[in-house]
């Protein structure tokens, strides 16, 4: 008797085990779906004609497909112009962020020098200075150097970040010190050291911070928008961005939705290469 | 004085070294780790210090970016600021408007959903990157996105409303809809971003507290408010400054959806502040602002930082 009822009971138990799963899956799936149809919306749009959205409100499937609109992308736009100028930049200003950071990250983390302390406060004040605060100087800065509508001004001003010093410094740390010593006894010095032995050690820290500082770059808005003003040297986003300003004039939403997409395409697949070191960089952003 | 004291040491104990090999063993460290910090440094002071202190100086005085005239005013940038400029209140008030509205609604939707996510079930890593996902799009792709999805004619979000018997609302052209809208398309774009944050907190999390807790019977919700919540508290009050940081500096969602309208109602104020330096062509009144914004941002992370330090204490007091 008592068996019997211990399995019903428990029987009861699985059975709104399954429910909740179910249920919890179900849910989860809906929100998943709702968050994506802005994504699914525009891709849908790229890929339909654009006499047809001129009547139509689009759908979530194209009601009829084509490549056209990709197609005259490559041939005729300024897009991919401007996808050379962001990669240029996104990369160079990567390389600047990497070689940087590692290096002071580094010098924080493994040397006990004189001003260690302060040196630190310094660079981690720099923390609580947003770029939107001083982009009037900067901009007065590079008119005087003549610098605006070059890839180095855009890359300049966003490779000193304090937070990716501290996110190098973290990792250093872990290192264990017997490493270090064995190759000092040996009569290698700091900088043999450094580049021979720390920074292979670095490797994970070094593609998530240069995911995120890459990914970062792509999506730059103000800066760009005050220092690239000659059309030819736009990046994708702030070209994107004068599209829409030019809406009435464009070929059409089919086309603009390519555009869209083409810019996005990059990042979106770098993102689900590197997921797991996107997840990893916003996390150690905060812990330090 | 240090320095001698300690080469005279270092001389001692080694009488064979010179003097010259006794200052490369005392400064050795140091001088190393100069160079190591020295390309960051430069450009650090170079591209962030310099750019704050010439930004206060500008503010200092009337330049007119066109001409190129520079002369001093002292503090009358910041007067017209706060007395005479009702654009420069109206704009802050909207920013302000803005952090409060979108600041909860991205706390609350990110830990939900980070709670959701932080199940031993399989799927969790795809459907976080599908919340993430939005957040990796660049400012101009999703403002389009969003534009053409609130458009009452060619959107998305009008023809269902239609298709449900509802009157089409022209929301980003709407004095009572435009801010709302601004915000929802926000909340897409950077939830995901709050969602990874409360994750890595979430994890920090013992499940022992949770298994010892269902022993004793207890539901979601006590679970939810006396151990997540409780136990996350840090993690809570970093992105909730993380956010008010990130939600004062909006710009981009507002210059390129509404361009601050309906009636400047939507105007925000780094958007106050580029149209101030780079249409009106007063970069002295633009960085006066632009000080204010960095004021406002020091004064909130310094709280965070006191706030914080007290948890330290508290926590240590505890154990």
């Amino acid at each position: 008797m008592t068996t019997m009822k211990h399995n019903q009971a428990s029987n009861e138990i699985n059975w709104q085990k399954w429910f909740g799963l179910v249920a919890f899956y179900g849910v989860l799936s809906v929100i998943a779906f709702l968050w994506l149809v802005p994504i699914l919306w525009s891709l849908s749009m790229s890929l339909t004609p654009n006499e047809l959205l001129s009547r139509n409100v689009g759908g979530l499937i194209p009601s009829e497909f084509t490549l056209e609109n990709y197609r005259s992308l490559l041939n005729v736009s300024d897009v991919p112009r401007w996808f050379s100028n962001s990669i240029i930049v996104s990369t160079g200003t990567t390389i600047g962020v990497l070689i940087l950071s590692s290096l002071a990250g580094y010098a924080i983390a493994r040397i006990d020098f004189k001003g260690r302390a302060i040196v630190s406060a310094f660079i981690l004040a720099g923390l609580m200075v947003p770029q939107q605060a001083i982009f009037i100087p900067l901009h007065t800065m590079f008119s005087e150097w003549k610098l605006h509508n070059t890839h180095i001004a855009l890359m300049l001003p966003r490779m000193a970040i304090p937070l990716g010093v501290f996110i190098m410094a973290q990792f250093f740390r872990a290192i264990p010190k017997d490493i270090e010593e064995a190759a000092e006894i040996d009569g290698a010095n700091r900088f043999v050291i450094y580049t021979r032995i720390m920074l292979p050690l670095t490797i994970p820290a070094l593609t998530t911070l240069g995911i995120f500082t890459f990914v970062l770059s792509w999506n730059e808005f103000l800066w760009p928008l005050v220092s690239a003003t000659d059309k030819d040297m736009f990046t994708v986003t702030i070209g994107l961005a004068s599209l829409q300003g030019n809406f009435a004039q464009s070929q059409g939403l089919g086309s603009l939705m390519t555009s869209a997409m083409a810019a996005s395409a990059p990042i979106l697949v770098l993102f689900v290469i590197f997921q797991r070191y996107v997840v990893q960089a916003v996390k150690s952003g905060t812990r330090f | 004085m240090v320095s001698r004291q300690d080469t005279s040491v270092v001389a001692h104990t080694k009488p064979k070294n010179t003097s010259r090999q006794s200052f490369w063993f005392t400064w050795r460290d140091t001088i190393e780790a100069y160079f190591f910090l020295l390309p960051f440094l430069i450009v650090y002071c170079l591209f962030l210090v310099y750019p704050l202190v010439r930004g206060f100086w500008i503010s200092l005085h009337d330049w007119d970016l066109l001409i190129g005239k520079l002369s001093w005013t002292g503090f009358s940038n910041y007067e017209r600021m706060f007395q005479i400029d009702p654009v420069f209140w109206d704009a802050t008030w909207h920013t302000v408007q803005f952090v409060l509205l979108s600041t909860p609604l991205l706390i609350i939707i990110g830990l939900l959903l980070a709670v959701a996510l932080n199940r031993d079930l399989p799927g969790m890593t795809v459907f976080r990157t599908i919340f993430f996902s939005s957040y990796v799009l660049s400012i101009s792709v999703i403002t389009l996105i969003w534009f053409m999805l609130l458009n009452p004619t060619r959107g998305l979000i009008g023809a269902i409303m239609q298709n449900v018997g509802l009157e089409p609302i022209a929301f980003l052209t709407s004095t009572d809809w435009a801010m709302p809208a601004i915000v929802i398309t926000t909340v897409w774009w950077t939830a995901g971003f709050n969602i990874i944050l409360f994750l890595a907190g979430l994890q920090d999390i013992p499940r022992s507290i949770y298994e010892a807790a269902e022993i004793d019977g207890a539901t979601i919700f006590t679970k939810f408010f006396r151990i997540t919540l409780p136990l996350l508290s840090r993690t809570v009050l970093l992105v909730v400054v993380l956010q008010i940081i990130a939600s004062f500096q909006i710009f981009g969602q507002v210059f390129l959806m509404t361009g601050g309208g309906p009636s400047g109602r939507t105007r925000v104020l780094v958007q106050h502040v580029y149209e101030s330096g780079f249409r009106g062509f007063e970069l002295g009144y633009a960085s006066a602002m632009s000080m204010f914004l960095f004021a406002v941002m020091l004064t909130v992370s310094l709280i965070q930082l006191y706030i914080g330090s007290r948890g330290d204490e508290v926590e240590q007091g505890m154990k």
